[in-house]
């Protein structure tokens, strides 16, 4: 197990930061999302309510770049049910930017009569308290959200999520296998959604809508619990 | 709908039952699934779990297994199970799981019974087997009746009538004023109440018969009579019509059957025209009609021969005119039989009429009415019983020869069974034969009956048909007495037996095999009838076509209530089936044959095909039940 960070990271467990949190929250709508908490780290992974979620932003770095879309899809590991869906396009503060409306296919008409973030937050925090965060590489939706929940609340926002694309990592980047294939010369093994959802026999869904994403996401991880892991598996295992 | 589900729309909206679904409810469908994933070898319904939607194969392969573990079915991308379950009692009846890494697309129960509710279509698909077969047959029905032209279609004016007391003279006056070839005769109405009707007047009318110019020939201006002779005197007595809603191709074989050139067409009783046949003719320039009276008009073997790639052209217009697998089978039937009366004609006229009476007989397909356009011959001569073997044989082997090796030249290739009418053994007296089929009776084991089943399907073609009716009526009477002949029969009857279904571009076995193909005769249709032969010999039915066999069947107690409805309905799917296979392999300049690829079988046609098996599975599963071999040996 020592390739887990969160296990040999010092300091206070996830429920514990967010209760934490929860006592210090000034603005009400954090208070609320801290409250509902998250589960003991030893819970198996069968037991814990989570939810998919995918944005869409105007670039890679939270300081420049503002989210476009928003796509939430509650699901367990029986199912993933998307009559409970959302899905919300905001108003990004900052202008967009001509390529990344391309690659998102969310145009301009779209967005200028789209409220700003702030708008659907409290719809969007509802959502996601209680349940635990899945998303495909953490280094967006997380930093971004929080950069965007800070400037408009005034307070950051930071909690678990379990992360499809460095679970997947964990399996083809780690492993002995893996460091003998690159030191052959062989190029590594994609790990971006699609790719990794081939891996397991899951269709191809057209990518770039956060919903789709969303959806794609939940069914990987559902596979990759079936596949590497097992129900019983501690979500402290899973999170980070 | 949202545009970000439009991806899962997209791809159920390609699949049974939901490709028909209007538009709203499709959205609504998708609005509300739910998904799972599940790795290859994982359950995903086990026996009699609680069962509250409706499954649908995103991705990946299910086999669903039956109680006992036989393989029940093997479904992929597009397909649903789980309805049973949710029609019935909620209970999973037959255990699911992945056989690849599959991912489900659940609808749940109010979903599932909204749409039930909504669509009267997708209600019928996930209904059981029957009504979705059914639906499916009646359709082709319906589109049927659209298409298929009737006699009234080529009435152009009222026909031309007389009163019996009016005289020759008159009446073939008004003929060559009208222009017409023919006149119907009006009488007093007399104790026929068949034919009587009331006119506009409100009079009271019976027609007595017609009267055409060749009759005016023959029976008046022949026989020297005065030209004031009363029509009714040479009237014949005998009337034959056909009813205004019948089919075009009814009445063609009604003036087949009759040797007539008019026929009287009747709305009712009240006649509304009359029809020769060159308006059939005009009508259907390529219809099997005008091929049977160009068989007839052909003066050799070799002219008969040119006219196989016609047989060809007459069975694709039929199908593509919607006509149902009765008909076709019967058409075809018929121009079998032309071909065979013609060679025997024409083998008469060369070799001198016959030392003693015979009769030509037909098995199988031909004898059925229901013979296909990939066929080969099955023949024999039943002779009279003045037959001496060195005084005659000679002209009936010449004779036989001549009409096999014309069948063959005429695309109805040899028997590899030898079951032709050059095989001495089959080219016998009547009381030989009459000893054949007694001992085939008397003396059955399954071994015997192998190569004999086939003459359990038996008609006259041409010469003396009361030999014929005379075996088929010592069958009818000793078949329902003889148990162990039934069995023997049985038994036999369930060699060919039907796959499982379709899975992916194979068709899939009942031991979990996998082929490429499937010949849709050997494990469809002829188990079928060799299946409704049994019941029918059994209630001692002298039909011979299998539909009219069920006919029979349903007079008696044999079978439950509902099952011979069943039983039509598949024999008609798999025989369409067949049919519409072999006009794809025509169209593509390819030999036609009984063979279908699952890669050319339609969605809908996989279910119902799949259908069509299950129920001729278990009417199988009853015979062997019904007939079982006597205990007691005699």
């Amino acid at each position: 197990m020592s390739y887990f960070p969160l296990r040999r990271r010092q300091g206070p467990t996830w429920p514990d930061y967010l209760a934490s949190r929860a006592a210090q929250a000034q603005h009400p709508l954090l208070v609320d999302f801290f409250t509902a908490g998250t589960p003991a780290a030893q819970t198996p992974i069968s037991e814990v309510p989570m939810v998919a979620m995918d944005m869409e932003t105007t670039g890679l770095d939270p300081t420049r770049h503002a989210i476009v879309s928003i796509g939430l899809v509650p699901f367990d590991m029986a199912r993933i049910r998307l009559a409970e869906r959302r899905y919300w396009v905001v108003h990004p503060p900052r202008p967009l930017v001509r390529e990344s409306v391309a690659f998102h296919r969310i145009t301009h008409s779209e967005v200028e009569y789209a409220p700003d973030l702030e708008a659907v937050l409290p719809e969007l925090l509802e959502a996601l308290a209680g349940r635990l965060v899945v998303v495909h590489f953490r280094h967006i939706e997380r930093p971004f959200l929080d950069s965007a929940v800070q400037a408009r609340l005034g307070e950051g926002i930071l909690f678990p999520v379990i992360d499809t694309m460095s679970l997947e990592a964990r399996l083809h980047r780690q492993s002995l296998w893996v460091r003998f294939r690159r030191r052959m010369g062989r190029p590594p093994v994609s790990i971006r959604l699609h790719n990794s959802r081939e891996r397991y026999g899951l269709p191809t869904y057209q990518g770039h809508h956060a919903l789709v994403d969303a959806l794609a996401t939940a069914e990987l991880f559902q596979a990759q619990i079936a596949a590497r892991f097992t129900p019983a598996t501690p979500v402290g295992q899973l999170w980070s | 709908m949202d545009v970000e589900l439009f991806e899962i729309r997209q791809h159920m909206g390609r699949f049974a039952p939901f490709d028909t679904l209007s538009d709203a409810l499709l959205d609504e469908l998708v609005a509300g699934i739910e998904v799972a994933y599940y790795k290859a070898g994982s359950d995903i319904l086990t026996l009699d779990q609680e069962v509250h939607e409706l499954c649908y194969i995103r991705s990946g392969a299910v086999e669903v297994t039956r109680r006992n573990g036989d393989l029940y079915n093997r479904l992929g991308e597009g397909d649903i199970f789980g309805h049973f379950s949710l029609l019935r009692n909620h209970k999973a009846r037959f255990p699911a799981r992945a056989m690849e890494d599959t991912l489900i697309y659940f609808v749940p129960e109010g979903l599932f019974n909204r749409l039930c509710e909504a669509d009267e279509h997708f209600a019928d698909f996930v209904e059981l087997e029957r009504p979705r077969l059914e639906t499916a047959v009646e359709e082709h029905k319906k589109h049927n009746d659209m298409m298929i032209s009737r006699v009234r279609k080529l009435l152009t004016r009222y026909p031309l009538i007389v009163e019996a007391s009016a005289t020759v003279q008159d009446t073939a006056r008004q003929l060559g004023d009208a222009h017409a070839s023919a006149v119907l005769v009006l009488d007093k109405p007399g104790e026929n109440p068949r034919y009587t009707f009331r006119d506009s007047q409100e009079r009271a009318w019976q027609v007595i018969g017609i009267l055409t110019d060749s009759d005016f020939r023959k029976r008046v201006v022949a026989e020297g009579l005065p030209p004031d002779t009363p029509v009714g005197e040479v009237v014949s007595d005998r009337l034959i019509s056909i009813q205004s809603d019948e089919s075009i191709h009814e009445a063609m074989l009604c003036m087949l059957r009759n040797n007539i050139q008019h026929l009287p067409v009747l709305h009712r009783r009240s006649p509304i025209g009359i029809i020769h046949l060159s308006d059939i003719i005009r009508h259907e320039t390529h219809s099997s009609f005008y091929l049977v009276s160009n068989i007839f008009n052909q003066s050799s073997a070799e002219g008969l021969a040119r006219l196989a790639p016609d047989v060809r052209s007459a069975f694709i217009r039929m199908v593509e005119d919607g006509a149902d697998s009765r008909m076709i089978g019967s058409a075809l039937s018929t121009i079998g039989r032309s071909f065979s009366r013609r060679l025997l004609e024409l083998a008469e006229e060369e070799l001198g009429p016959p030392p003693v009476p015979y009769c030509f007989m037909a098995m199988g397909s031909l004898a059925r009415n229901e013979q296909s356009i990939v066929t080969d011959q099955d023949n024999a001569l039943v002779l009279s019983d003045d037959f001496v073997f060195e005084a005659h044989d000679a002209y009936f082997s010449e004779l036989a020869k001549r009409v096999i090796d014309g069948l063959d030249a005429c695309g109805y290739s040899y028997c590899t069974g030898g079951i032709m009418a050059t095989n001495r053994q089959w080219r016998q007296p009547l009381s030989v034969w009459k000893g054949y089929f007694r001992d085939w009776m008397r003396d059955p084991t399954p071994e015997r009956l192998l190569h004999s089943s086939i003459f359990f399907d038996l008609d006259s073609v041409y010469g003396e048909n009361p030999y014929v009716e005379e075996l088929q009526d010592l069958v009818a009477g000793i078949a329902p007495k003889s148990p162990l002949f039934l069995a023997a029969m049985a038994r036999n009857a369930l060699n060919r037996t039907p796959p499982l279904g379709f899975f992916r571009t194979f068709v899939m076995e009942k031991n979990g095999k996998q082929n490429n193909s499937i010949n849709l005769k050997r494990r469809g249709t002829a188990p079928m009838t060799d299946l409704i032969r049994v019941h029918a010999l059994a209630c001692g039915s002298r039909a011979q076509n299998s539909f009219t066999r069920l006919d029979d069947i349903d007079k008696t107690q044999l079978l439950a209530t509902g099952v011979s409805d069943k039983l039509r309905y598949a024999l008609e799917f798999l025989s369409m089936s067949r049919i519409r296979h072999q006009v794809i392999d025509l169209r593509n300049d390819r030999s036609p044959d009984n063979t279908i690829e699952p890669e050319n079988v339609s969605d809908s046609e996989r279910h119902n095909l799949k259908d069509a098996f299950q129920l001729l599975s278990n009417a199988q599963k009853f015979l062997k039940f019904r007939y079982p071999v006597p205990s007691v040996s005699r």
